[in-house]
C-alpha cells in the first residue's frame, strides 16, 4: 500500500517549499519529502533574484583543444560580468535563451517573490522595490540582492551613515578589520571601521555560533555580566573608530556583527544591543554554519505546517517504483534500507543541483538518479569545464530542462513524463553562483512548478 | 503462539553474571534452529579495537608478504595490495580486509565530508557547552587523527548524547553516529578507567534494564525507595547520578506479566504478524503503551508475537559500552530472526529502540541476520501508517472527551522520517489538537541528562522545549520517547502520553 498525496515534491530547500505552499494554495494535498535537514541552514539568508549577467562568450577565442583544468597554460580570457544590475526584471532578456528565467518568464520570478514576501512577513526587507539593494557579505564584498534579513537592514552599503564593524578573534574565518579595509576599497559611500573586541573570547576557540546565539538569546552571564551587557561593554570602546576624510574622528551610527545576535530572541538581541550602543545595530550575512539560513528554514517550515503541507525528512526518494501511460505513478522511499512506495498524481523535484546532490556525476557522465531525467552534457568529459575558474563553466549550467509549465523534459524536448516537474537547483541553464541567482530560481521554477503540479493533480 | 509467551524474565534476576560474560540462561539451547550460526559475518563485533587475536590472524599475518610493508597511508594497509595489484576489484574493498582485526572502515565516511558544519549547527550539545567541540570533529576529524597509532580518542567524545542529529543535518550522508560510536567504544575500552566512579556510573546507566529487572520483582518496594526523601541526593553524591530527576516508577505488573496473564495473543493471522520489540521501558515502567501497542494491532487484525528479548543497546551505545550492546544484540537478532523466518515484521514502539535495530545493529556489530532485522524493523505508528488505511480509518472518528496534546519529536524519530508522524495522524480525528513543539532537542538524551555534571546542560537544552509546550494550548505531552517522556514530565510537570495510547482511543481498540 503506497503513501499518498495528490503532489509529491522531493527535496526540502527553497524551492521545494515554495513548490509545496504554492500547490498546496491551489487546493492540493501536498506531501513534501526530503532526505536531509533542510539545506537553508548552509544559505546566506538572502535571497537573491539576479545580480549579474556574466558573459557566456569569451573576450578572445577559446583556445584550440580540452581544457586544461587549472595549470598556467594560455588561459582564456572571459569579461567581466554585467552588474551589479540595478533591476533584476529588465535583465532577464539578456541571458541565454534556456536560462529558467527566460523559460519561465520574468513574471514567474515576480510571483515567486510575492510569495516569499507573504511567507516571511516582517522578518524581511526589499519588497517595496523591484530594484536590488546592495549588502555587505561575511567576505567583504558587496553582494546585489532581492530580499534581505530586517536584522541586516542598517548594514546596507547603499547608507552612507559611518559604521562600524565588530570581529572576535576566536573567530577565526572572520576578520573585522580586513573586512572595514574591503568594504573602503569597493568605494562604500560611508566611513568605516573594523575592530576586534574581547567577548567570545570568553568561550574557547572554536564554539559554535550556536552557543553564542544561544547565550545572547538567554542573555547567560559571562564571567558574571550578562551576555549582551557584556558584548556592548566590549564593543563601546570602539565606537569612535571611525575616521572621516578629513581625518577628523565621528561618532559611528551604526554598528555590523557577524551574524550571530541570538537565534529565536534575535530582535530583542538587536534591539538592546542598539540601545545600549546608541547606534543602529545589523548582522552581516555569513556563510555556513548560517543562523539567518536556520531562522529562514525554521519559519519556512512553520509556513509548510500552516499550509497543511506535509512533510517529512530522514529518508530519501530513490527511484519511480511504478509507470503507467507516460505518468509516474509511485516512487520509492528507503526507509532504512526497505523500500516504500509514495504515489502521488503529480511529482515535483526539487532536489538541488550538484552541490544539494540533486545531480549525481561520476568519469562517466552527469545524471538525476531519482526519476532518470535528461540531464543535457558534452559527451567529452573535458567539455565540461573551460580553464578558466570564473569563466562560463559549462558545468555549472548542468541540470534537468524544464518547459514553460514546468515539465521536466526529455532529450528531444518533449516531456519526460505527464506529470513530472522541477524546480530549481536541479533545474539547468543557470550559472547561480555567478550571477547571484540561486533563490530567485528557486522561487520562480518553485511556483510555476508548483502550480502545475496541483493542476495536473486535480484535473 | 504461545511459544513466544516463554519469558526468560523468570531467569532475569538470579545471575549475577548479568552483566558481564554471557548472560545466555542456563538451559536454553545455544542457537535456535533454523538459524545458521556460521557465515562470512560470524567475526568478533567489528567495532571493538582489536584486543585480541582474531582466529587465524596471526598466521595470516605470518604469510603475508606485505605485512611489514611500510604503510603509506596513515597505517591503512591497501586492500588490494597497492599499485603491484593488477586487477581492482571494488568488491575488495571490504572493511574487514582493510582493518584485520575488525575496524570499521570509515574512510568514505571521512572523505565525504565538505566541512560544511551543518552538523555542528545542529548538535544540541554544542549549543550549550562551548567545552564540546563539536560532531565535526567528533567524527570525520577525529578519524583521520587517529589513523596515526599513538592518538588517543579525546575524552570530550563521552559529552555526544548520541541524540544523532547530526546524520540527518549531513547533507553529505557521512555516517556521524557510526564514527562517534566507534569513537566512544574504543574511549571506553582503551582509555576509561574502569573503577572510576564515571564508568561504573555509565555502565549501571547503560544497564538499565538489568536494574529494571530486579526492581520489577519488588515494584512497590523499589518505588518507594526512591522517594525515601535523600535517597536521590545519595545517589548524586556516591554515583554521580543527577539527585534532582525523579525516578520513573516501577509498574506493579510488566508488559511481560500482563502478556502471559492475557494468554499471549488474541488474534491469529498467518498472513500478518508482527513481532512486538517492546523494549525496557514499556516493559518495566509503562507497560500501558505495550498494551495500547497490543490492541491496535489487533484491533487492526495482526497477530502479535512477543519474543524474547534485551535492551535495544541504545543506552550503551551512549555511553560507549558496546561488549554490552554486543551481548544484547546477540540475543535480540537471534529471536527477531525467528520472527521474521515465520512472516513477522518487527515492531517497535520506542523510536530510539527502532532506530537501534535499523541503524546502529549493522552499522556496529556483524551478526548473523542482522541485516535482516533492520530491514523488517518499523516504528509502531509508521508500519500502520504504510499497511493500513490508516487516515480512512480515522476519518470521522472523534474523541469523546476533547483534548490538546503538545507534541514533542523525539531525535531519534527526526532520522527515520518520523517526526511529523504523530500531528499528521491525529490532524483528522475530531476532539484531537495536535501541536508540534518545535524542533529542539528535550535535552535529556537518554542516559546524558541522568548524569550528574550533565544535568544542568541538559535542561538548557530542553528550556526551549520546556517554554513552547507552556505556550501549546495542550496540557498533556505526548512523545514517543521514554526518556524525552521524563524530561517533559520534569520540566513541565505535564502528564505525557505515547500516540499508541491516544491510537487506542481513536480507534476504540
Amino acid at each position: 500500500m503506497a503513501i499518498d498525496s495528490d503532489v509529491l515534491v522531493v527535496g526540502g530547500g527553497m524551492a521545494a517549499i515554495t513548490a509545496a505552499i504554492a500547490a498546496a494554495r491551489e487546493g492540493a494535498d501536498v506531501r513534501l519529502v526530503s532526505h536531509k535537514a533542510s539545506t537553508l541552514r548552509q544559505a546566506s539568508g538572502l535571497i537573491d533574484a539576479l545580480g549579474y549577467v556574466p558573459a557566456t562568450e569569451p573576450a578572445k577565442p577559446l583556445r584550440e583543444g580540452p581544457p586544461t583544468a587549472g595549470r598556467e597554460l594560455d588561459r582564456d580570457e572571459w569579461p567581466d560580468p554585467e552588474g551589479p544590475l540595478a533591476d533584476p526584471f529588465e535583465a532577464v532578456d539578456r541571458l541565454p535563451e534556456s536560462h529558467p528565467y527566460r523559460t519561465v518568464g520574468a513574471d514567474a520570478l515576480r510571483e515567486g517573490l510575492d510569495l516569499f514576501d507573504d511567507l516571511a512577513g516582517d522578518a524581511y526587507r526589499g519588497s517595496h522595490t523591484d530594484n536590488n539593494a546592495l549588502l555587505p557579505t561575511f567576505g567583504g564584498s558587496v553582494k546585489p540582492t532581492a530580499r534581505y534579513p530586517a536584522a541586516a537592514e542598517a548594514g546596507l552599503a547603499s547608507d552612507d551613515r559611518p559604521a562600524l564593524i565588530v570581529g572576535f578573534r576566536s573567530l577565526t574565518e572572520y576578520d573585522a578589520r580586513a573586512f572595514a579595509g574591503r568594504l573602503e576599497a569597493a568605494g562604500v559611500p560611508f566611513d568605516v571601521a573594523g575592530a576586534e573586541v574581547e567577548f567570545a573570547e570568553a568561550f574557547r576557540a572554536d564554539t559554535k555560533v550556536t552557543r553564542i546565539a544561544k547565550a545572547l538569546d538567554h542573555d547567560e552571564a559571562i564571567d558574571g555580566v550578562p551576555a549582551r551587557e557584556a558584548l556592548a561593554k566590549a564593543v563601546a570602546p570602539h565606537l569612535h573608530d571611525a575616521v572621516d576624510e578629513a581625518g577628523g574622528v565621528e561618532r559611528v551610527e551604526r554598528v555590523g556583527f557577524p551574524a550571530f545576535l541570538g537565534d529565536d530572541r534575535g530582535d530583542a538581541v538587536r534591539a538592546e544591543l542598539a540601545d545600549r550602543l546608541g547606534a543602529d545595530v545589523f548582522e552581516i550575512p555569513m556563510g555556513p554554519p548560517s543562523l539567518p539560513g536556520l531562522r529562514l528554514e525554521d519559519r519556512l517550515y512553520d509556513a509548510l505546517d500552516d499550509e497543511g503541507v506535509r512533510f517529512e525528512t530522514g529518508n530519501p526518494v530513490v527511484g519511480v517504483e511504478t509507470e503507467a501511460d507516460g505518468a509516474v505513478e509511485t516512487v520509492a522511499v528507503d526507509r532504512k534500507g526497505r523500500e516504500t512506495p509514495y504515489g502521488a498524481d503529480a511529482f515535483v523535484l526539487a532536489t538541488g543541483g550538484l552541490v544539494g546532490k540533486g545531480l549525481d556525476s561520476d568519469r562517466e557522465g552527469v545524471s538525476e538518479p531519482v526519476f532518470g531525467l535528461h540531464v543535457e552534457q558534452p559527451a567529452d568529459r573535458y567539455e565540461w569545464f573551460v580553464d578558466d575558474a570564473f569563466g562560463d563553466q559549462p558545468y555549472a549550467r548542468f541540470g534537468v530542462r524544464i518547459g514553460e509549465d514546468g515539465r521536466a523534459l526529455d532529450a528531444d524536448g518533449d516531456a519526460a513524463y505527464e506529470n513530472v516537474f522541477a524546480a530549481g537547483g536541479i533545474v539547468g541553464g543557470a550559472d547561480a553562483a555567478r550571477e547571484k541567482s540561486a533563490s530567485g530560481v528557486s522561487l520562480a521554477t518553485g511556483i510555476v512548478a508548483g502550480r502545475q503540479a496541483a493542476t495536473e493533480a486535480t484535473k | 503462539m504461545t511459544r513466544h509467551t516463554d519469558d526468560e524474565d523468570a531467569n532475569e534476576a538470579n545471575g549475577a553474571n548479568e552483566m558481564d560474560g554471557d548472560d545466555r540462561d542456563e538451559g536454553e539451547p545455544a542457537a535456535t534452529p533454523g538459524v545458521p550460526e556460521a557465515g562470512r559475518d560470524e567475526q568478533p563485533s567489528i567495532f571493538v579495537p582489536d584486543d585480541g587475536a582474531v582466529e587465524g590472524a596471526d598466521s595470516d599475518l605470518a604469510a603475508d608478504p606485505t605485512a611489514d610493508r611500510a604503510a603509506t597511508d596513515g597505517g591503512v594497509e591497501s586492500a588490494t595490495g597497492g599499485s603491484d595489484s593488477t586487477d581492482l576489484d571494488p568488491d575488495a574493498y571490504d572493511p574487514v580486509d582493510v582493518f584485520p582485526g575488525g575496524d570499521l572502515d570509515l574512510r568514505d565516511g571521512a572523505d565525504s565530508c565538505y566541512k560544511c558544519t551543518s552538523c555542528d549547527t545542529s548538535c544540541p550539545v554544542a549549543e550549550v557547552d562551548e567545552e564540546f567541540p563539536g560532531p565535526k570533529f567528533q567524527g570525520p576529524e577525529q578519524w583521520r587523527l587517529k589513523r596515526k597509532d599513538d592518538h588517543d580518542i579525546d575524552e570530550s567524545i563521552t559529552s555526544c548524547s548520541n541524540c544523532m542529529r547530526c546524520d540527518d543535518a549531513c547533507p553529505s550522508s557521512v555516517p556521524l553516529s557510526q564514527m562517534h560510536n566507534e569513537a566512544r567504544g574504543q574511549f571506553v575500552e582503551e582509555q576509561m578507567e574502569k573503577l572510576s566512579r564515571e564508568y561504573v556510573r555509565n555502565r549501571i546507566l547503560s544497564n538499565y534494564r538489568f536494574f529494571a529487572s530486579i526492581a520489577s520483582k519488588v515494584p512497590r518496594l523499589a518505588n518507594a525507595a526512591t522517594k525515601i526523601p535523600g535517597a536521590m541526593k545519595l545517589g548524586e553524591k556516591v554515583l554521580g547520578i543527577a539527585g534532582d530527576r525523579e525516578f520513573p516508577d516501577f509498574a506493579t505488573q510488566t508488559f511481560r506479566e500482563w502478556w502471559k496473564a492475557r494468554g499471549g495473543a488474541q488474534v491469529e493471522n498467518p498472513d500478518k504478524r508482527v513481532a512486538y520489540f517492546h523494549g525496557c521501558y514499556s516493559n518495566y515502567n509503562t507497560p500501558e503503551v505495550g498494551k495500547a501497542m497490543v490492541r491496535v494491532y489487533e484491533h487492526f487484525g495482526y497477530e502479535v508475537m512477543v519474543p524474547p528479548q534485551k535492551c535495544s543497546g541504545t543506552p550503551m551505545f551512549a555511553n560507549g559500552m558496546l561488549k554490552d550492546a554486543r551481548r544484547h544484540a546477540e540475543t535480540n537478532v537471534e529471536n527477531l530472526v525467528e520472527a521474521i523466518g515465520e512472516g513477522a515484521d518487527v515492531i517497535a514502539s520506542c523510536t530510539s529502540c527502532s532506530l537501534s535495530l535499523r541503524q546502529e545493529y549493522p552499522e556496529l556489530f556483524d551478526i548473523h541476520g542482522i541485516e535482516d532485522v533492520s530491514e523488517h524493523t518499523y516504528e509502531a505508528l509508521e508500519y500502520l501508517r504504510i499497511n493500513e488505511d490508516l487516515e480512512g480509518e480515522l476519518a470521522g472518528t472523534e474523541l469523546a472527551d476533547e483534548q490538546a496534546f503538545a507534541y514533542h519529536a523525539p531525535c531519534h524519530a527526526r532520522n527515520q522520517g518520523l517526526s511529523r508522524q504523530a500531528v499528521e495522524t491525529f490532524r483528522d480525528v475530531g476532539g484531537v489538537q495536535m501541536e508540534d513543539v518545535g524542533d529542539s532537542c528535550s535535552g535529556i538524551s537518554g542516559t546524558y541528562g541522568w548524569k550528574e555534571e550533565k544535568y544542568e546542560k541538559s535542561m538548557e537544552i530542553g528550556a526551549e522545549m520546556f517554554d513552547h509546550m507552556e505556550d501549546a494550548e495542550g496540557e498533556v505531552g505526548m512523545t514517543e520517547c521514554p526518556t524525552c517522556a521524563m524530561q517533559m514530565e520534569h520540566g513541565t510537570g505535564y502528564e505525557v502520553e505515547h500516540p499508541l495510547q491516544l491510537l487506542e482511543e481513536t480507534v476504540g481498540a
